[in-house]
C-alpha cells in the first residue's frame, strides 16, 4: 500500500484528467478554486485547454462551445456561481450538451461564507433550470470518490448528453487525506456515441430503442447545428406541439428511466438494527462513524450513503429502507434531501437532523437522534 | 460554391430589415473568400440577429442572449482551424458587454458582427446601449437619460486588433467583412442599419443619415499598431507547450512504524506566517509515511498574511470516517490569534490532554498536561515554532517519531531546507 496526501479538489482535478477532460474553464471562487489550479497545471501541458473566464457564464459558455466541438470539458465553482450559470445549465440539458458542472458547496444564502462548508444546494441543482428536466447529481463522501465520481460524471454527461454534477463540499474538496490511488476502483472511460456516416445526420434524432442523440462535432466534416431554442430533430426551431412533447419527454425519460443505470451508494449494514441512517456527502461520513459506535448497542442503526442524488434513486431508497421502521435523514442543510424521502417512504417514521451553522454535524448528534428515537 | 445560404430556409427578416442586407452581404464575403459550409460556423444569440446561424448552410451555434462570444470562444480554442463568425445585435452587446471587452483583450480570431439598429427589435423597440438620447423609443424617456455607447471606441480601448464602422447600404461592405474575416485576431464591425418594424415608425433614418452621423464619430486613431499582437489561441497554444508537464501525484511507502495505535487528533493554533499549514501537512506526510491515514483541515481567513491560521489534522492506523475534531489528543499553541479561535475547545481539554505552548501565549483555564516552550531562547524565528513543535513531540514519539518527520521532511522539501528544517528540531532535542 501506498498513500497519497491530496485534497478533495486535486482528486477532481485528477479524475477528470483520467476521464479526458480536455477543456476546462473556471472563475475563481472559494472553496473551488483549487480545481482550476489543478486544471491549469494538469491541461495545458498536454495539449489541453484551461481558461479564466471573465465571470462564471463566460467560463460555462467556453465549456458548451468546445463540448459541442467535441470536447470533455469541466467547470467548477460554487453557490454563487451555480446562480450565474443556470441560465446555461437550462441551455445544456435542453441541448443536450455534454459537460461536468463541480460545485463545491458553501455556506449560503447568496456571498454567505467562502470557507464553511454546507450542503445547501442539494435541491437546487436540481431544480434550478427554468424547464424541470432531469440533471444528474452525484455526492462525493471523500477523496476517493471526488477522483472516481468524477470519471463517473464525465462518462454520464458522454453517454446522456447532459451535464453532469459532481455536489461537492467544502469539508471534502478543501480537506487534504490520503489515499491509496493504486486501490481505487476506477470505471472505463465512455465515449460520446458517433452518429453513422451512411445515414443523414439529425442534430437531435435518435436511432430505435435510444432516448440519446447520436453525436458529430461542429466543425467535423458533416454540418451540425446546436440550438437553444425549442428544437425538433434536424436541431430548427420548431412550434410543432406534437414535435414539442416528444423532446420533452424523451429530455426527462432518458434520465428518469435510467436511473438504475448510474445509481451509486454504499452501505454499512448492522443485523438487527431498526433504524436506517441515510445520509450523503461529508455527513456520511459521520452517519457511519455514529452507526459503528452504537453496534453493540440496544439501539442500533445500519447506513445507506447515497452517493446518486438526482434523479432520485427511488428503487435503491424503497429497496433499502424496507426492512427498517424508521428512518434518520442527516444532512448539512434545514431539510432538503429529507422531502424526497418523505414523498418516498410515507410508512416509516422519518426523524431529521439538520445542520446549517457551518460546521460538520458531529457523530455524536447522530447518535443522539439514532438512540431517541 | 456560389452560396452558403440555406435554399431551403429562405430569410424571414421584415421587408426592409437591414439585416437581411448584412446577411447576403455576408454570405458574398464568405463565397468570394472560398470558404465551404463545413469551413465555417456561425455563432449567434437572441434577437433578430439570432436567426442568422437558420440561413446558412454553415455549422451552427444559436444561444443564450449576449454569451455567443463565450461559446465561439470555446468553439474556436476547440477547432483552431474552423473560421468562426459572431452576429449580435446591439441589444446583446449590452447584456453581453464583458464578453466583448474580454474578447478585445484576448484577440482570439473570431469575427464579431454588430446588427446595431439602435433598439430591441423583437420585444417591442426598447432602449439598448447604443439608442439615441434624443430617439423614441418602446422605453418611455428612459433612453433619454442614457448616453449611447460607441462600441467601436470601447472595442479599441479594449485591446481588440480590426475594429470598424460600417453602414448596411455602403457598396464597400463586402470588402469591409472580408477584411475582418481575413484578421488574424479578433475583428469587429459595428454596422449600423435601419429596423423598420420598430425603430423607423416614430425615428427618422435613412441610409443617407446613417451615413453622416457614421462621419461625425471620432477617428479610431492609431489602434492598428497599439494593439497589434499574436492571435490567442497561437499564443496560447506557444504558452501551453512551454509548460512543464505536471509531475504524478506522490505515492509515499509506509518505511517508518506509527508510534501508537488508533486515532490521534492534532490542532495547531497559529497565526499567519508561522506556517501553520505546513506543520500540518508535515503531520499527515509523516503519518502516511508510517502507513496511517491523515486528514488536515485548514482554517484562516482571507487575508492570508494577517489573522489567525488553524490547522486540524487526524492521524489513524485505521481509515479515518468522520473527518472533524472531537477529542484532540495534543494541541500546539503558538499564537493568540488561533487560540481566540479554539477557546471553547481549550476549555474542554481533559488532563490526558498535551498542550505545547508558546511562551507568552495565554491560554483559557484548562486541564490539560501544558509544555511550555521558550522557542526565542532556543533561537528558533516565529515561523520555524510550528517545525519545532512537532520535533518537541517525535523526541517523545508522541503522534510520530522523528523517523517519521524526517521522511516527511523529505516528502515535502529539497535537500537545502531539509538539512535547515533538521537543524531546527535539533534545538528542541529533549
Amino acid at each position: 500500500m501506498t498513500l497519497t496526501l491530496m485534497e478533495g479538489n486535486e482528486a477532481i482535478g485528477w479524475g477528470a484528467a483520467t476521464a479526458g477532460c480536455k477543456f476546462f474553464a473556471g472563475y475563481p471562487i472559494t472553496p473551488a478554486t483549487t480545481i482550476y489550479n489543478t486544471m491549469l497545471k494538469l491541461l495545458p501541458p498536454k495539449g489541453g485547454i484551461c481558461l479564466q473566464g471573465e465571470d462564471e457564464i463566460a467560463s460555462i459558455g467556453f465549456c458548451l462551445g468546445a463540448a459541442m466541438a467535441g470536447m470533455k470539458t469541466m467547470t467548477a465553482t460554487s453557490g454563487p456561481g451555480i446562480s450565474l450559470y443556470s441560465e446555461q445549465i437550462s441551455f445544456a440539458i435542453g441541448s443536450e450538451i455534454p459537460i461536468v458542472i463541480v460545485d463545491v458547496q458553501r455556506l449560503g444564502p447568496s456571498t454567505g461564507s467562502a470557507t464553511k462548508g454546507a450542503d445547501g444546494d442539494i435541491q437546487f441543482l436540481q431544480w434550478g433550470s427554468s424547464s424541470g428536466l432531469p440533471v444528474i447529481v452525484l455526492a462525493p463522501v471523500d477523496v476517493k470518490d471526488c477522483y472516481v465520481l468524477t470519471m463517473q460524471a464525465f462518462n454520464l454527461a458522454e453517454q446522456y448528453r447532459c451535464p453532469v454534477f459532481v455536489a461537492a463540499n467544502k469539508e471534502i474538496s478543501m480537506t487534504r487525506e490520503t489515499v491509496d490511488l493504486e486501490q481505487l476502483d476506477l470505471p472505463p472511460i465512455v465515449q460520446r456515441r458517433t452518429a453513422d456516416p451512411t445515414v443523414p445526420f439529425l442534430p437531435f434524432g435518435v436511432r430505435d430503442n435510444q432516448r440519446v442523440p447520436d453525436f458529430l462535432a461542429i466543425g467535423g466534416d458533416r454540418l451540425v447545428r446546436e440550438t437553444s431554442s425549442t428544437h425538433g430533430t434536424d436541431g430548427y426551431i420548431t412550434t410543432d406541439p406534437e414535435q414539442i412533447a416528444m423532446m420533452q419527454e424523451r429530455l426527462d425519460a432518458k434520465l428518469n428511466k435510467a436511473v438504475s443505470e448510474f445509481t451509486y451508494f454504499d452501505e454499512f449494514n448492522v443485523s438487527n438494527a431498526d433504524t436506517l441512517v441515510i445520509a450523503y456527502g461529508v455527513t456520511a461520513r459521520a452517519a457511519k462513524a455514529a452507526a459503528r459506535k452504537l453496534q453493540q448497542s440496544e439501539k442500533s442503526a445500519s447506513v445507506l450513503i447515497l452517493k446518486t442524488l438526482w434523479p432520485v434513486p427511488e428503487a435503491l431508497i424503497r429497496e433499502k429502507a424496507a426492512p427498517y421502521k424508521r428512518v434518520v435523514m442527516a444532512e448539512m442543510n434545514l431539510g432538503q434531501y429529507v422531502r424526497e424521502l418523505q414523498r418516498l417512504l410515507p410508512d416509516k417514521k422519518i426523524d431529521f437532523l439538520g445542520q446549517m451553522n457551518g460546521e460538520l454535524i458531529k457523530p455524536r448528534q447522530i447518535m443522539e437522534v439514532i438512540q431517541n428515537g | 460554391m456560389d452560396s452558403l445560404l440555406n435554399r431551403n430556409r429562405p430569410s424571414v427578416f421584415c421587408p426592409g430589415c437591414s439585416h437581411d442586407k448584412v446577411l447576403h452581404v455576408l454570405d458574398q464575403a464568405l463565397t468570394s473568400m472560398e470558404f465551404v459550409g463545413e469551413e465555417v460556423a456561425i455563432v449567434t444569440d437572441i434577437g433578430c440577429s439570432g436567426l442568422f446561424d437558420t440561413f446558412f448552410n454553415t455549422h451552427a451555434f444559436h444561444g443564450l442572449h449576449g454569451r455567443a462570444l463565450t461559446y465561439a470562444t470555446g468553439i474556436k480554442m476547440a477547432r483552431p482551424e474552423l473560421k468562426v463568425i459572431v452576429t449580435m445585435g446591439d441589444g446583446g452587446l449590452g447584456i453581453g458587454g464583458a464578453h466583448v471587452l474580454s474578447t478585445c483583450r484576448r484577440n482570439i480570431d473570431l469575427t464579431l458582427l454588430v446588427l446595431n439598429n439602435f433598439n430591441y427589435g423583437m420585444t417591442g423597440g426598447q432602449c439598448s446601449s447604443t439608442t439615441p438620447q434624443d430617439a423614441q423609443v418602446g422605453s418611455g424617456f428612459l433612453n433619454k437619460l442614457e448616453k449611447p455607447m460607441d462600441i467601436c471606441q470601447v472595442a479599441v480601448a479594449a485591446g481588440a486588433g480590426y475594429v470598424s464602422r460600417a453602414s448596411t447600404y455602403d457598396k464597400g461592405l463586402v470588402e469591409t467583412l472580408k477584411e475582418a474575416v481575413v484578421f488574424d485576431g479578433f475583428s469587429l464591425v459595428d454596422i449600423w442599419g435601419i429596423c423598420p418594424g420598430r425603430y423607423t415608425r416614430r425615428n427618422k433614418i435613412t441610409p443617407k443619415s446613417i451615413e453622416a452621423d457614421l462621419k461625425q464619430l471620432p477617428e479610431l486613431d492609431d489602434f492598428k499598431t497599439l494593439n497589434s499582437r499574436m492571435e490567442y489561441g497561437r499564443a496560447y497554444r506557444q504558452e501551453a507547450a512551454r509548460q512543464k508537464a505536471p509531475s504524478d501525484p506522490v505515492h509515499i511507502e509506509a518505511t517508518c512504524t506509527p508510534p501508537q495505535t488508533g486515532r490521534s487528533e492534532i490542532v495547531v493554533l497559529g497565526s499567519a506566517g508561522q506556517r501553520i499549514i505546513t506543520a500540518g501537512e508535515l503531520l499527515c506526510l509523516a503519518g502516511a509515511a508510517a502507513g496511517c491515514h491523515a486528514t488536515q483541515k485548514n482554517d484562516y481567513p482571507i487575508t492570508v498574511m494577517r489573522g489567525h491560521s488553524v490547522s486540524e489534522i487526524i492521524l489513524s492506523d485505521i481509515e479515518i470516517e468522520y473527518s472533524g475534531i472531537e477529542n484532540p489528543s495534543i494541541v500546539i499553541a503558538l499564537a493568540a490569534e488561533g487560540v481566540n479561535r479554539r477557546k471553547k475547545m481549550l476549555a474542554d481539554l481533559s488532563s490526558e490532554m498535551l498542550v505545547i505552548k508558546a511562551v507568552g501565549v495565554e491560554l483559557p483555564p484548562c486541564q490539560a498536561t501544558i509544555t511550555e516552550i521558550d522557542f526565542k531562547a532556543k533561537k528558533i524565528k516565529p515561523q520555524e515554532c510550528a517545525l519545532a513543535a512537532l520535533a518537541v513531540l517525535a523526541w517523545q514519539n508522541k503522534v510520530l517519531t522523528m523517523d517519521m518527520l524526517k521522511a516527511a521532511l523529505k516528502l515535502r522539501f529539497k535537500t537545502a531546507v531539509y538539512e535547515m528544517a533538521l537543524a531546527v528540531a535539533k534545538k528542541v532535542v529533549v
